[in-house]
């Protein structure tokens, strides 16, 4: 039932840290909904459900996301929702609307100004309220306090953690739409001070502000919009507690729940050949290629990940995206979106695409 | 008047919010803050025999509540630690600490706080540590002003009485800090404020004009593209009389809030209408604006003119 809904387009903005943009998105957002609408010759009246992520939190003001809908032309009023969290989770409620038939075709976008705000400090307020929050624990401090459990329990070590970063760096030179990029070396990463002991500067995704765009139809329109449709073969999110320290932060029993709901490991379908992961921090990529049973067969971030550009409720989605454009290109038979949400890698989304429906 | 939308650079100023939240605690974490207000720490036994530390509301097991709670620590053992040298506004020290997962005496689970071990240096997992206690609880995780190495010498220990607790509540206090950025429609706006002009932008597919201006017509989801000087007329298609006093406010009330469509414009914005009597306002009175000292239209107030008739702002309702 499932590979009834295919994603046809994809576009996301420069990842950047944009002094002249508002916390709305708009300035962000109008040029990838023309991309995406002049790749599948839709208008937004074609558009039966849209679906946004983003944050007050970090806009600074409260229903920040409705400016953002000036963008999608809303008059007369349109089928619209939004979640306060990454637009990976609004593609999901998206993909809800078209299998039950309540939308042919679906948009799903997110959006975040993380340079005008203290964004590891304003991450503090996802955090426990009664108990956490209260501390301000910064999302660098908090994920730093994984890695080292990592670190000491002999699972990867600091050139491990500098080789990802190293690779994302590399591959994100193709890719212009990364905000860091560029040839160095680990050896020469470890020289480097500590932001956050043990975690360094390369160890975190960098600061920049950014929005993606992802649509998606049903059957029976996917074919003429998308020469070649990314079908949406499984598409599943888990929750792991939100008691820091009751969880056992070395494994991540909510990615690896969603990746078998979606069927990521499925011995029937093709194997995966590209899987894109939001992992903000570089030992969370080892975690997550281990929680999701990825193995050397698959090209990880090729785009270079969130740590070469991570912009606030739009990466996860843009991660999805990436996944399927390598999907629609004819790159890759099958591949693998990911997206996470919370401290330390509390909630994951998994969505598998493949070339084929089924 | 009109001309195209002129290209300048954002307005852009610091802007802080604050505001409290002043949260209810669940029966356990009830129990476990009026411990913290007299310097005890509890644990919760699970479903699977752990006790944790801080305590759950419902096991994450069997989704029960726990039955007593147990006293656990004071003191604990850095299970993990990240280093801050430069700390985060409202963080628990303002000199470098560390962040640490503690595991108190008695809990299988940790607890996330800071620890003033002075250098990073000195930190290390096994670090045996103690609570050191706010001079004068509050009933808030902040009772516990950090933790400190054991084998340091020990401080005072605080004798203060605690402020005024309210059972079952915890008060948090937030302030937040962004550098806001103005879009270039707010922008052009703000500046015509301040010369004493009214600018809106009219949309180029579907011609309506938008004061503020938004930027993008939402009808259209274009950009706007022209820019267009309004009169400081217009009519008052709704309002409401404002009867409750807030903290902050700066008319007394009864006071009119209304809804003005100045003439010209196809939206109307929210402003006040000040300079009669609230029961006197009316839908379609006509209003003029007054400016303000500092470059703002500080209220708008009757003109005297015959009503307008509903139809020339039905469409705005």
């Amino acid at each position: 039932m499932s590979s009834e809904v295919a994603v046809v387009a994809f576009a996301q903005s420069p990842c950047r840290v944009r002094e002249d943009a508002t916390t709305s998105g708009v300035e962000m957002l109008v040029p990838i909904f023309a991309e995406v609408f002049g790749a599948t010759g839709l208008t937004r009246s074609d558009i039966g459900f849209w679906c946004s992520g983003s944050s007050d939190y970090l806009a600074g003001r409260a229903f920040s996301f409705v400016s953002a809908v000036d963008a999608i032309g809303a008059v007369p009023p349109t089928m619209e929702s939004h979640v306060e969290m990454d637009a990976a989770w609004a593609l999901y409620e998206a993909w809800a609307k078209v299998l039950t038939g309540e939308a042919e075709i679906a948009l799903a976008y997110g959006f975040g100004k993380s340079s005008g705000a203290e964004l590891r400090r304003v991450l503090a307020l996802q955090l426990d309220p009664y108990l956490l929050a209260p501390l301000w624990p910064d999302s660098v401090s908090v994920a730093a306090l994984q890695a080292r459990l990592g670190l000491e329990a002999g699972r990867w070590t600091e050139k491990d953690m500098a080789e990802v970063a190293a690779r994302s760096r590399a591959a994100a030179r193709s890719n212009p739409d990364a905000q860091v990029s560029g040839a160095v070396a680990a050896a020469e990463l470890l020289e480097r001070p500590y932001l956050a002991e043990p975690l360094r500067a390369h160890d975190c995704a960098p600061v920049g502000d950014g929005a993606a765009v992802v649509i998606i139809a049903s059957a029976a329109r996917a074919r003429e919009l998308c020469e070649r449709p990314a079908w949406i073969s499984g598409f599943a999110h888990q929750v792991d507690s939100g008691s820091l320290g009751a969880r056992d932060l070395l494994s991540v029993p909510s990615a690896a729940g969603a990746a078998r709901a979606a069927g990521a490991g499925s011995v029937e379908l093709a194997p995966l050949e590209v899987a894109e992961l939001h992992a903000p921090f570089s030992h969370q990529e080892l975690l997550l290629r281990e929680a999701l049973g990825l193995g050397d067969g698959v090209a990880v971030n090729p785009s270079g990940g969130a740590l070469c550009g991570n912009p606030m409720f739009a990466a996860g989605l843009a991660r999805i995206g990436l996944a399927a454009r390598a999907v629609m290109s004819g790159r890759a038979g099958r591949a693998l979106g990911h997206a996470t949400s919370g401290p330390a890698l509390q909630q994951n989304l998994v969505c598998v695409l493949s070339g084929e429906a089924s | 008047m009109s001309h195209p939308v002129a290209e300048s650079a954002p307005l852009r100023a610091p802007l802080e919010i604050e505001f409290d939240y002043t949260r209810s605690l669940g029966p356990v974490l009830s129990q476990f803050m009026a411990a913290l207000a007299e310097r005890r720490i509890l644990g919760a036994r699970g479903a699977d025999g752990r006790v944790h530390a801080p305590p759950f509301e419902y096991d994450p097991v069997s989704a029960e509540p726990p039955g007593d709670l147990v006293p656990v620590g004071p003191e604990g053992t850095v299970v993990s630690w990240s280093w801050m040298p430069e700390p985060l506004a409202g963080q628990p020290l303002a000199k470098p600490f560390a962040w640490a997962l503690i595991r108190l005496d008695g809990a299988d689970t940790t607890m996330l706080h800071a620890v003033d071990a002075g250098s990073a240096a000195a930190m290390r997992t096994g670090l045996r540590v103690r609570p050191r206690w706010a001079e004068r609880p509050a009933g808030s995780i902040r009772d516990i002003t950090c933790f400190e190495p054991c084998d340091g010498p020990a401080g005072a220990a605080p004798e203060g009485e605690p402020r005024e607790v309210t059972p079952g509540m915890t008060i948090t206090p937030v302030r937040l800090h962004y550098m806001h950025t103005a879009s270039p429609g707010e922008t052009a706006y703000l500046r015509g404020l301040a010369e004493g002009r009214i600018l809106g932008q009219r949309c180029g597919v579907c011609g309506q004009v938008y004061v503020p201006p938004r930027g993008t017509c939402p009808a259209d989801g274009v950009p706007t593209s022209e820019e267009v000087e309004l009169p400081e007329s217009g009519t008052v298609t709704t309002f409401c009389i404002v009867n409750v006093g807030y903290p902050g406010q700066k008319v007394t009330p009864p006071y009119v809030a209304a809804a003005v469509l100045l003439d010209g414009a196809d939206i109307a914005f929210q402003h006040l209408v000040l300079g009669c009597n609230p029961a006197a306002a009316r839908m379609g009175m006509r209003v003029r604006a007054v400016w303000g000292e500092s470059g703002s239209i500080s209220h708008f107030t009757p003109t005297g003119e015959p009503d307008a008739d509903y139809e020339s702002y039905a469409r705005c309702l």
